[in-house]
Formats: structure tokens, sequence, C-alpha cells
């Protein structure tokens, strides 16, 4: 009886390469989907961005957008941000970091707006204008209003909640 | 009285770690800030004149009132994002005016967004005396 050799034969050989590289790349896909935090998040981004609103995940715009966005605080949607030197080199660089590669974040979208990515109106085509205009929710850049989590880049369909208030008819998005 | 130090040391301890503790936390209060802005007016704030000032338009879109609401002893919520701010007033708000770097910080913002200029330390005056006499 010859020995047992073994090797593997081809296919199973780059089977096993493809799920090696998979699993060494599963951590990296994950944090790169755009939607989750970094782990490390300066304080400042905290305390400066998200008082007025979310924390927005830096993986939802792309480096270019953050650029822009970081080089013009000081007309910043209508209110001047401007920041000290110290605190705008820093948060500019960890956004640079952290921006969005994923591939729905291909393009800088208008305004440097999330919500005007086509990525968001895709996923939010249901949701009607009286939606967002309802006093509960304000504004499509109140994330937290129907996605409780959103301070902790959690926006998963299933941890959706209906804003307080929202009349019966307006709705069926959430049960589509 | 050696019992009596036994005891007193640890207790004077955590006394001053408490105190230690509070003072890091809470730099300054409301009611030092109002005394540091009325010595730069040309006269202490009033609560009546701030009140007006608080919850008026000085030319722009929003008043003070607009994100804060009136009175600001609830929690506002932004005009534009509708995100959510800590109640203002400082008896409704334990952080509320305990730093005074972060309490310059949202008078020169706010004040821009409010009347495109920064306030002037009577302003600041009339205001705090506003939001102090605000109680529970």
């Amino acid at each position: 009886m010859p020995p047992i050799k073994h090797t593997h034969p081809a296919p199973a050989r780059a089977g096993l390469l493809l799920a090696i590289t998979l699993a060494l790349a599963g951590p990296a896909v994950a944090d790169d989907d755009g939607r989750s935090m970094p782990r490390q998040v300066p304080k400042a981004y905290t305390s400066e961005c998200g008082s007025c609103h979310l924390a927005f995940p830096p993986g939802a715009l792309p480096a270019a957008s953050w650029k822009h966005i970081m080089a013009g605080l000081d007309k910043h949607y209508g209110s001047n941000v401007s920041l000290d030197d110290a605190t705008t080199r820093q948060l500019d660089s960890w956004l640079q970091a952290h921006a969005g590669t994923w591939k729905r974040v291909g393009e800088t979208p208008a305004q440097d707006r999330i919500t005007r990515s086509a990525w968001f109106q895709r996923k939010h085509r249901q949701v009607r204008d009286a939606v967002w205009a309802h006093a509960s929710v304000k504004s499509p850049a109140n994330c937290g209003a129907c996605h409780p989590g959103a301070e902790r880049g959690d926006f998963d369909d299933d941890h959706l909640k209906i804003p307080p208030g929202l009349p019966l008819h307006l709705r069926w998005a959430w049960f589509d | 009285m050696l019992l009596r130090s036994r005891l007193l040391k640890p207790a004077a301890a955590l006394l001053l770690a408490a105190v230690t503790n509070a003072a890091a936390a809470a730099e300054t209060t409301a009611a030092a800030q109002l005394e540091h802005w009325n010595a730069q007016a040309s006269t202490p704030g009033q609560a009546a004149r701030g009140q007006a000032f608080f919850t008026s338009r000085h030319g722009g879109e929003w008043s003070c009132a607009s994100c804060h609401g009136t009175p600001p002893v609830r929690e506002g919520r932004h005009a534009t994002t509708g995100k959510s701010i800590s109640p203002l007033a400082p008896a409704f708000n334990p952080r509320g005016f305990n730093d005074s770097a972060r309490s310059d910080k949202w008078f020169r913002r706010n004040c821009k967004d409010v009347l495109n200029r920064e306030c002037s330390p009577g302003e600041k005056a009339d205001v705090l005396a506003y939001l102090l006499q605000l109680k529970p």
C-alpha cells in the first residue's frame, strides 16, 4: 500500500487559500462597510461635531467630501463652526484615515451631504417626504429618529424604530 | 484620641478627594460666569432684558430659543438637524455653564448663528441673569 500523501488536489488548495484570505480579510471588510464607527473616536469629534448633529460614521462619505467639509468649517451648511487649528488638523486626519472606501461611496455626493448619496436615497426610497418633515424627525440628518443605535454606528434594518407620533399611514415603510 | 484620628483621617481624605474631583469636573458655575461678564459690562445683567434677547430674532433666521426652547428648561432640539440639546438653564442641567472654555465656545458659535457677530459682555450677562432665575 503506497503511503498516503498529505497534499491536496489543486482545486482544494485554491479553496483553502481563498478561505484563509477571506478569514484574514474578514475584520477589515467589516470595518470598512462605512456605517460602523471606528474603534477609536477622538473626543473632539463627539463634542464638536456631535453636539449639533449625529457624529456621523466617517465611512459614510468619501475622503474628498471630508476634505471639502473640513476646509469650509466657517461656512458649514449655514453656520460658522470653525475650530482651533490643532483640533481641525486632528479631526481632518482622522476623517481622512477612516473615510469611506466601500463600493457605494464611490463619488462625492452633492454638497458633500450623506443624504444626497445615491446609496442613501436608494435605502430610503420608501420613506415619504411627510416622514422626514414630521415633528419627531425634522430632518433626514436626524438618523437617531429611526435608527436608535445610530450613535454607535448601528444602522441595521432589523433595529429600526418608528418615530413617536408618526401617523399609521406613514408607517408602512417600516414593515416592508 | 487615637481612635478619633484614625476615623477622622480617612474621612478627611475622602472629603478632600470629593472636593478635588468636583473641582476637576466643574471648573466654574453659572453664577461665577455672570459675575465675570457683569464686571466687563456697562450695567449688571438683567433677567428681563436677557429673556427678551433670548426669545427674539436678531436679523437672522434663528433666535436662541429656536434650538434651546422657551423657557430653556427642557431638552432643546437643533432647528435644522433635530438633534436633542441638553437643557440650557443651569438649574436643570448639572453640566450647565460649569466649564468656562465650553461656555465661551458655544457663546461664540451660537451668537454668530443668531446675530451674525459675537455677543457683547452685556448681552452674555443678561442671558445668564435670565437663565439663573429659571428654577424648578
